[in-house]
């Protein structure tokens, strides 16, 4: 053997070494909800993006909204004998069985984004984010923004009962709640949708004074705040200026429209689940190190002072 | 009671609908050990008068008696305790569940509160046996078996529950020969055994081969009630076409008369599954009377001949140019027009008014945007309400407030308003008023006197022979015979009908 | 005997729709108000005809196939289609006229493709139509790639938010729509022949009508009504969403359909009606609005009101309000 080969080999070797030997031999499968939403997509697209940066072999199954197939999927996974199981939950109840078999099998299961109504052992962890707390960082930031004026506040709930229209709804009473000057005077379901925001919102402007006494806008989720910033233009009302528009989830449009001038905040609600599920999976497996049960993913909030249009290019990518 | 006693009788049934006379002072009476047919063509009653037995309706007058005492059911199921089932042509069962689950639907043997499953196969088995079913399982679906065995199921299940009486409603009507066969045996044995059957069917062959008395009705009226021992076909179809004809007059003048130039011709027009083809030659100024009993063929041909459902066989000539049928629409586009036998699903558009049903298929011929103006349909609706005298108090009000004498006016109005050059009318006068009923035959006369070229289906024999220039006749899906001049008489068609003394025929 | 103008137009849907405008009224004092901004006209009266025009144009193709004895259940879903399909083409870089023409056709397309599965393979309606109710809104995801396609094409935008004589756009194509199929089916004799088939299809067909050229072109015209639904829906929020637009809002235009007074048994239909019926529904929604009520309430109110015309449409109430008619038509006449 010459030198030459010896060396070849040993460098062959040794990029053989380098390279995180656990993390390329880690097969983790996903069992998706479906596509049903911008957020949903770019959570898949991220999910990818983050298994190929940390060299994972991810098998990806789209449940298409139905729990049999994530089940058939779990099922599936389990016999392929994954390491790892990530499940974004379409519904929280009906999975012990399955949870029982990867149990018993040893794969550890996270959830993503959602909860389930099961024992806790039967999972390794949660990972979601705290709706309460994205609708407190909304409040808050309008409590600091408008100081001690008065604010008449309309507000587009979500999906009449939904958990998200609850718990945001949630969150943003208790910020606002010791002060007396920001008051939420109108409260309807817009449908998490961009057509009903613009419709809910022409009512209000027309049910408050032409909307000349609206304050802010507080809407539970970016479309329903992208539909509402079309009605205030319509009305001959500027977005962003006359009406404070503070929404929730960060995608795209809403920091077009924040480029634009027309909208003031956003919370993240991150599409990055797997991110952490990784992390924690990494450690577990490497060393049975037990995560904390319940991840909490960051609430962060944008305004037009962080680079929105930079941040609209990065999203825009994801699928949203 | 001297010589028989009845297993069943009823006595003078009466039953009307509204002004509709459905059954008029009928007498029925059933023998044990006896299987009865009950003939009669479309509207004759036979439905009504099972239902007034069984219970489903309820007589307006009479009585029913079982084993000579008066009854009054108040529905089927309470009939069928009394000791009389019903077998439907459509089996009433459950297709997705066992044989043996079938037979004992409604009255499971229990075992401590619970079905006891093999307790119902065994006395399934043992049942079916005595039905000559040995080879059937009792546990497989019922599903799976022809509806010969559905059937005979059903036959068991029905006398298993009944025991006395058993109506069988044209229980043959979709079996082959041997399915027959098999079927005429357990009725046999059950005759043996003392049942009394009442046997409803079209097929006279069959009424021969199994029927000891037969009784017919038409017109919701009883014509009588023979042993068919002392009847021959022609007696039977004469009784159910009528029983005023005489066999020595009632020729035709109008088959004497001279006709116009040929019109329609069709030519070995066929359907496969529906009609064998069959070849006519119809001239203007000519009624063609159709002769047959229900079931002959003689609806399937005018539906062919209208293109409802086209032939597969055989060419029509216009004019002497072959012509393509293939739908309502081509034959209207060509001058034909088509009163069809069943009104109300086929004739009349109920909530449409007498206007706008007298206009639609001038309208259909004119299609989508030559529209009659309003004043236009009113012109058109009021000349023909005119000629045929019909009466309705306003010609916006919908045609189902009509009664069916004018009903039949205002479809007969439709066809005249598109001016066609060839007719079919198939059963033009049944059941409507006499007076509706006079002029509906006043304007065929009138029609071929124009012109026109007609053919028109009817049961009533004197009718047909009354306004056609020639005659054929219908039987088992077949043209048989063609009937001219002198043989134009009821007693010949009605040979013809029973398929008895064919040389009697020749013309 | 021809009915007192007045008295002709009293029916149960004018009468329902007063009524609701009325409570609007009542609720929220400026329900009348309107006002010229803009170059336009700005009130909540306006936004009534704006957003209850998408369910009006539904309910012009719903009228008709409904009275055929069918139903469409798949309108909301080629809503998304076809506004999935224009905003793409416009993203892509072509003209608004050609993406507009094109999601056009391809809301026909939708329509004849029901109209076939109904018409030659005589499938019932409700089936036929679920088939593309689901996978309409499926075929939309993949064009838009499950995101909210958004564009500013300003000749796109126009059909859902412009105006004209200071009417918005949406509602001047509903009321164009309305009056140019009213009148292409009564000026014609495709009404008279809807109904003949609605009534009675087997007599209709032996009475010469093709009943199946019929079917197949109100299908079409229903999937056409859709399309131009759903351009208008995804040009008012310039984005065509596939998951939402459109979402539900077959059950509205059947509602407006049978509020409108057509019977879901087929048979004689009158489109404007239905479209009357489109706006009760959004006076409804408005109402609600700017009243203020909690949006708990949304589905109670709506649900009252809806049994409340439904009453006044039933016979026994239709026989007591001819008679206060005929009453009233006694003592007009000297």
């Amino acid at each position: 053997m010459s030198i030459l080969a010896r060396l070849a080999l040993a460098a062959s070797i040794a990029t053989a070494l380098s390279t995180p030997l656990l993390a390329a031999e880690m097969t983790v499968g996903f069992s998706q909800i479906g596509s049903e939403s911008g957020w949903r997509a770019a959570e898949t697209s991220v999910t990818k993006q983050q298994a190929e940066e940390r060299g994972i072999d991810l098998k990806f199954a789209d449940a298409q909204q139905k729990q049999e197939n994530q089940i058939k999927a779990i099922r599936g996974f389990i016999a392929q004998g994954v390491d790892a199981i990530l499940v974004a939950p379409v519904v929280a109840t009906g999975w012990d069985d399955v949870l029982t078999e990867a149990k018993e099998a040893d794969i550890p299961v996270v959830l993503l984004d959602r909860g389930v109504d099961a024992s806790e052992d039967l999972y390794l962890a949660s990972v979601a984010s705290d709706q309460v707390k994205e609708g407190r960082v909304a409040g808050q930031w309008l409590v600091d923004t408008v100081g001690d004026k008065e604010c008449k506040v309309v507000e587009l709930q979500g999906t009449v009962g939904s958990t998200p229209a609850i718990n945001r709804k949630k969150g943003f009473e208790e910020a606002i709640a010791g002060h007396a000057n920001i008051t939420i005077a109108r409260s309807q379901t817009g449908d998490f949708t961009r057509s009903k925001g613009k419709e809910v919102m022409e009512g209000f402007i027309k049910a408050e004074n032409g909307g000349k006494d609206i304050c802010a806008m507080y809407a539970h989720n970016d479309d329903m705040a992208v539909g509402a910033i079309q009605a205030m233009k319509d009305a001959g009302l500027k977005p962003g200026s006359d009406i404070y528009v503070v929404s929730i989830d960060a995608v795209p449009d809403i920091f077009a429209a924040m480029v634009a001038g027309e909208a003031n905040a956003t919370v993240e609600l991150t599409p990055n689940m797997a991110g952490p599920a990784f992390d924690v999976l990494a450690a577990y497996l490497k060393d049975g190190t037990k995560p904390e049960k319940f991840i909490i993913t960051e609430s962060k909030l944008y305004t037009p002072a962080d680079n929105p249009q930079g941040e609209y290019d990065t999203r825009k990518g994801l699928g949203y | 009671m001297a010589d028989t006693s009845y297993t069943l009788q009823a006595r003078g049934i009466c039953k009307y609908f509204g002004e509709h006379t459905a059954l008029q002072d009928i007498d029925f009476a059933l023998r044990p050990g006896e299987v009865h047919a009950l003939l009669g063509e479309n509207g004759a009653g036979k439905s009504t008068l099972i239902k007034i037995l069984t219970g489903a309706y309820h007589p307006d007058a009479g009585e029913v008696l079982l084993e000579d005492r008066p009854v009054s059911f108040r529905d089927p199921l309470h009939a069928q305790a009394h000791g009389i089932g019903t077998v439907y042509q459509e089996v009433n069962l459950l297709p997705n569940r066992s044989v043996a689950e079938n037979l004992f639907l409604g009255r499971q043997p229990t075992r401590f509160g619970m079905v006891d499953k093999r307790r119902i196969e065994r006395e399934a088995t043992e049942l079916l046996a005595r039905y000559g079913l040995d080879d059937i399982d009792p546990r497989a679906e019922l599903g799976a078996y022809s509806v010969a065995v559905q059937q005979i199921v059903a036959i068991a299940r029905a006398v298993e529950l009944s025991g006395k009486v058993l109506i069988l409603d044209e229980p043959t009507a979709s079996l082959d020969r041997n399915e027959v066969e098999k079927l005429f045996e357990v009725i046999a044995d059950l005759k043996a055994r003392g049942l009394a059957i009442v046997f409803i069917t079209h097929f006279l062959d069959q009424v021969f081969a199994i029927a000891d008395r037969v009784t017919i009705l038409r017109n919701g009226r009883l014509i009588g009630t023979e042993p068919l021992t002392e009847m021959s076909r022609t007696d039977v179809v004469r009784m159910m076409l009528g029983k005023d004809i005489s066999f020595s007059g009632g020729t035709s003048a109008v088959g004497e008369r001279e006709v116009g130039e040929l019109l329609v011709s069709f030519r070995g027009t066929g359907r496969t599954g529906s009609l064998q083809p069959f070849s006519l030659d119809i001239h203007k100024g000519e009624v063609i009377g159709v002769a047959g009993l229900l079931g002959s063929g003689r609806t399937e041909m005018a539906r062919i001949m209208f293109g409802i459902d086209p032939a597969d066989s055989g060419e029509i000539r216009l004019n002497g140019t072959p012509v393509s049928i293939q739908s309502a629409s081509d034959a209207i586009a060509h001058g034909f027009g088509f009163c069809p036998e069943d009104r109300k699903a086929d004739g009349i558009i109920g909530d449409l008014s007498v206007r706008e049903n007298i206009v639609i298929a001038l309208q259909g011929k004119l299609g989508w945007f030559r529209a009659l103006n309003r004043d236009d349909q009113l012109e058109i609706a009021g000349r023909f309400a005119e000629m045929l005298d019909i009466r309705a108090a306003s010609p916006d009000m919908p045609i189902k407030l009509l009664s069916g004498g004018n009903q039949q006016k205002v479809i007969l109005a439709r066809w005249l308003a598109t001016d066609p050059g060839f007719l079919i009318l198939d059963e033009p006068t049944r059941g409507i008023d006499v007076g509706a009923h006079a002029e509906i035959v006043r304007t065929i006369n009138r029609l071929r006197d124009d012109g026109m070229a007609l053919v028109v289906i009817s049961s009533e024999l004197d009718e047909v022979v009354a306004y056609s220039s020639r005659i054929v006749v219908m039987r088992d899906r077949e043209l048989v015979a063609e009937l001219r001049g002198e043989n134009i008489n009821p007693s010949v068609i009605v040979q013809a009908i029973a398929n008895q003394s064919d040389e009697a025929i020749a013309s | 005997m021809r009915r007192h103008p007045l008295m002709r137009i009293l029916n149960a849907q004018t009468v329902a729709l007063a009524g609701v405008l009325l409570l609007n009224w009542f609720l929220f004092p400026g329900f009348f108000d309107i006002a010229w901004q803009d170059g336009r006209f700005f009130g909540s009266l306006i936004d009534v005809l704006n957003r209850g025009a998408p369910v009006a144009i539904l309910a012009v193709g719903m009228t008709v196939v409904i009275a055929t004895k069918g139903v469409d259940l798949s309108v909301g879903a080629v809503m998304a289609v076809a506004g999935a399909v224009a905003a793409t083409m416009v993203v892509d870089g072509y003209s608004a006229f050609t993406a507009i023409v094109v999601a056009l056709a391809v809301g026909t397309l939708c329509g004849v493709w029901n109209g076939l599965l109904v018409a030659l393979l005589d499938i019932q309606p409700i089936i036929a139509t679920l088939v593309l109710m689901v996978a309409g809104r499926g075929l939309a995801q993949l064009i838009t790639e499950g995101s909210i396609v958004t564009f500013s094409d300003p000749h796109l935008i126009f059909m859902g938010t412009g105006s004209f004589l200071g009417f918005p756009m949406a509602a001047v194509i509903a009321l164009v729509l309305m009056i140019a199929v009213t009148l292409a089916v009564r000026r014609t004799a495709i009404g008279l022949f809807i109904e003949a088939v609605g009534i009675n299809r087997s007599a209709a067909t032996f009475a010469g009508i093709r009943s199946r050229m019929l079917l197949i072109s109100v299908y079409a015209l229903s999937g056409f009504c859709a399309a131009v639904a759903g351009i208008i829906v995804a040009a008012d929020i310039r984005g065509a969403d596939a998951n939402n637009s459109g979402l539900w809002l077959e059950l509205d235009a059947i509602l407006a359909v049978v509020i409108g007074g057509t019977s879901l048994l087929g048979g004689r239909f009158s489109i404007p009606m239905a479209v009357i019926g489109a706006i009760i529904i959004q006076a409804m929604n408005t109402g609600i609005l700017v009243s203020g009520f909690p949006p708990e309430f949304n589905l109670i109110v709506k649900a009252g009101v809806i049994i409340l015309i439904l009453v006044l449409q039933s016979p026994i109430a239709q026989q007591l309000l001819i008679f206060s008619r005929r009453n009233a038509g006694k003592r007009s006449t000297p």
